[in-house]
């Protein structure tokens, strides 16, 4: 499994009722399924990932996130997950209001644009940072809306929202304990549990 | 005459008819002491009975899902795209059954049917039913054929409203709860497009107040224009510009009002064809089931409430240009399934189709379906024994 959803899976206790939007092809939910007893639905919109949901007998619903969640219930879930996908919807904030309104805490995962490389890239090349990691161009990108950890961790002052839990992991969602030293330099991707 | 019918067809089938004299409570308070059901199966039921899926049928629908009842059978049952060897519903997997509800016209009991009373044709006194009644004589059906537990209930339309049904009166005698292009109640534009409809057929002067068989008459052009009506429901606005535009018959304008429209012969055609093949009471009374249907109502208006008790698995599915049952109508079921805390999973098809769309094997569509058909598949328990023929 990969690292970012090990730790978030060691995050959520068993028989808890989740909501995990954008869950890919269900690999979390399932997981959750299995070895926590955990009843959860999955929100996606990519055809390919909804069919191997299906297949995987994991609870899919079709469902563009930028057009809301007002159909959910305040608190009707324990926890409301979304991995690495904070950085494409239209309004971040809102979103991240709907998830703490909906869920009675949230664990969210986002690629910090505070790392080094992609600090040395704009810096040295001028141009907006292209990797493996992150491959689009500027252009046809569906990131449109990054942030650092620090940019995170303000917004949560601002909004009032309590961090629970924070780590990091490189872009290979490993683990390293020197990404902790200097996360917002160091760490790839960002792992947070919050709530209000 | 062709010699052979497609490898993926269930072939020649027959109908069956199956009679019950155990007398059905209705919910308008009457009740039908005795009543027969047309019904078909394609499949072997298997030795624990644990493999069999219900569909269910829409307004126009019947019990011949699928096949040809003669080699000269010009048209299979009306959702042979979906059901055969190797089809999304696998006939060599499961054991299908569809009946003709109650109150039809293609041979259960219902207004053309003679009332054993009388030994006359029920005609308008064949009592309004519901989809709840539907669903307790499909119970009975299921009790006569030793169906103790559907792998699957599946509908699209006034079909899916069964399935839904099911999920609540019946929750431990299904496994899977399949709703296609349908919605928990009607909307007031529904009702009012039913009404429309009602209103042609009742004011034919040869409908005789629904006694016309008796004056060897047929009320053909009230069943034309509720189904014309009808039609204009059932496909999109972007579907019928694709497929007819402003294309003429003759190119040029006639001016005076014969059809000059592709779209006018068209629904003039699906009007006749349906007005010689359907019967009028039957279509009054099928609208009506579906104007009643409210699951919600008896739960103080609130659909989760009324699920609270299922305990099947859903699958929601819908189609974007679908206005009759359009996908917000799928959400609020998905919405109160999620609420009530249900296994529910939902897809929305794009098509240009519009309601008919849930008839049609758009590839992702199927793609979907089958994914929802291999989780029924994977829940029927394990067996030992060999599968049983069918009586």
């Amino acid at each position: 499994m990969r690292v970012d959803l090990d730790i978030i899976q060691n995050w959520i206790r068993p028989g808890t009722r989740v909501l995990d939007l954008g869950c890919g092809d269900g690999e979390l939910l399932s997981y959750l399924a299995t070895h926590k007893q955990v009843t959860g639905y999955g929100l996606e919109i990519d055809h390919d990932n909804i069919t191997a949901c299906l297949e995987a007998g994991v609870n899919v619903i079709e469902k563009d996130i930028d057009e809301g969640l007002a159909t959910l219930r305040n608190a009707s879930f324990d926890a409301v997950i979304m991995t690495q996908a904070l950085q494409v919807m239209h309004r971040p904030d809102q979103i991240i209001d709907e998830m703490l309104r909906i869920g009675k805490e949230c664990i969210i995962t986002f690629p910090n644009f505070g790392h080094w490389r992609a600090r040395s890239y704009l810096a040295l090349r001028g141009k907006m940072p292209v990797s493996k990691f992150l491959p689009y161009t500027w252009y046809n990108t569906p990131n449109i809306h990054f942030c650092t950890f620090k940019d995170f961790e303000r917004l949560c002052v601002e909004r009032n929202i309590h961090i629970l839990d924070r780590t990091v992991v490189d872009n290979e969602h490993r683990d390293r304990w020197w990404l902790r030293l200097w996360p917002n330099m160091l760490g790839e991707i960002a792992i947070y549990r919050i709530t209000r | 005459m062709p010699t052979s019918t497609p490898a993926d067809s269930v072939g020649l089938v027959q109908p069956q008819q199956f009679q019950f004299d155990q007398p059905l409570e209705l919910a308008c308070g009457r009740q039908l002491d005795s009543y027969s059901l047309t019904v078909e199966t394609y499949g072997t039921l298997n030795a624990d009975r644990s493999n069999a899926i219900l569909v269910c049928h829409a307004l126009s629908g019947n019990h011949h899902l699928a096949g040809y009842h003669s080699m000269d059978d010009p048209k299979p049952g009306w959702w042979d795209s979906a059901i055969g060897p190797g089809k999304v519903i696998d006939t060599n997997r499961f054991f299908v059954v569809g009946l003709n509800n109650l109150g039809g016209c293609h041979g259960s009991s219902g207004p053309n049917q003679p009332n054993p009373e009388t030994g006359a044709p029920y005609g308008p006194d064949f009592p309004i039913v519901t989809v709840a009644d539907w669903v307790q004589s499909q119970a009975r059906l299921a009790d006569r054929l030793g169906i103790q537990q559907w792998a699957a209930v599946i509908g699209g339309s006034l079909g899916g409203m069964q399935a839904l049904q099911w999920a609540i009166d019946y929750p431990q005698r299904l496994r899977h709860c399949i709703i296609i292009a349908a919605a928990a109640r009607l909307s007031a534009q529904n009702i009012a497009f039913n009404e429309v409809a009602r209103q042609a057929i009742t004011r034919d002067p040869q409908f005789h107040d629904g006694h016309y068989y008796a004056e060897h008459a047929i009320p053909k052009t009230g069943l034309m224009l509720a189904r014309m009506v009808g039609h204009i429901t059932y496909l999109s606005d972007d579907g019928m510009r694709e497929k007819f535009g402003r294309d003429m018959k003759r190119g040029k304008l006639s001016f005076d009002l014969s059809p000059q429209f592709e779209i006018e012969s068209y629904l003039q055609y699906q009007g006749e064809r349906f007005s010689t093949a359907f019967d009028a009471n039957t279509y009054l009374l099928m609208t009506r089931a579906l104007d009643y249907f409210d699951p919600a109502a008896l739960y103080g208006d609130s659909l989760s409430e009324a699920l609270r008790g299922a305990q099947c698995k859903f699958k929601v599915i819908s189609f974007t240009t679908d206005w009759r049952f359009s996908p917000e109508r799928s959400r609020e079921i998905v919405d109160a399934l999620i609420d009530a805390g249900k296994a529910v999973s939902y897809a929305e098809i794009d098509s240009p189709q519009g309601h008919d769309a849930f008839l049609i094997p758009i590839p992702r569509y199927m793609e979907v379906f089958g994914a929802c058909l291999g989780q029924v598949a994977a829940d029927i328990p394990s067996s030992a024994g060999e599968p049983l023929r069918c009586a």
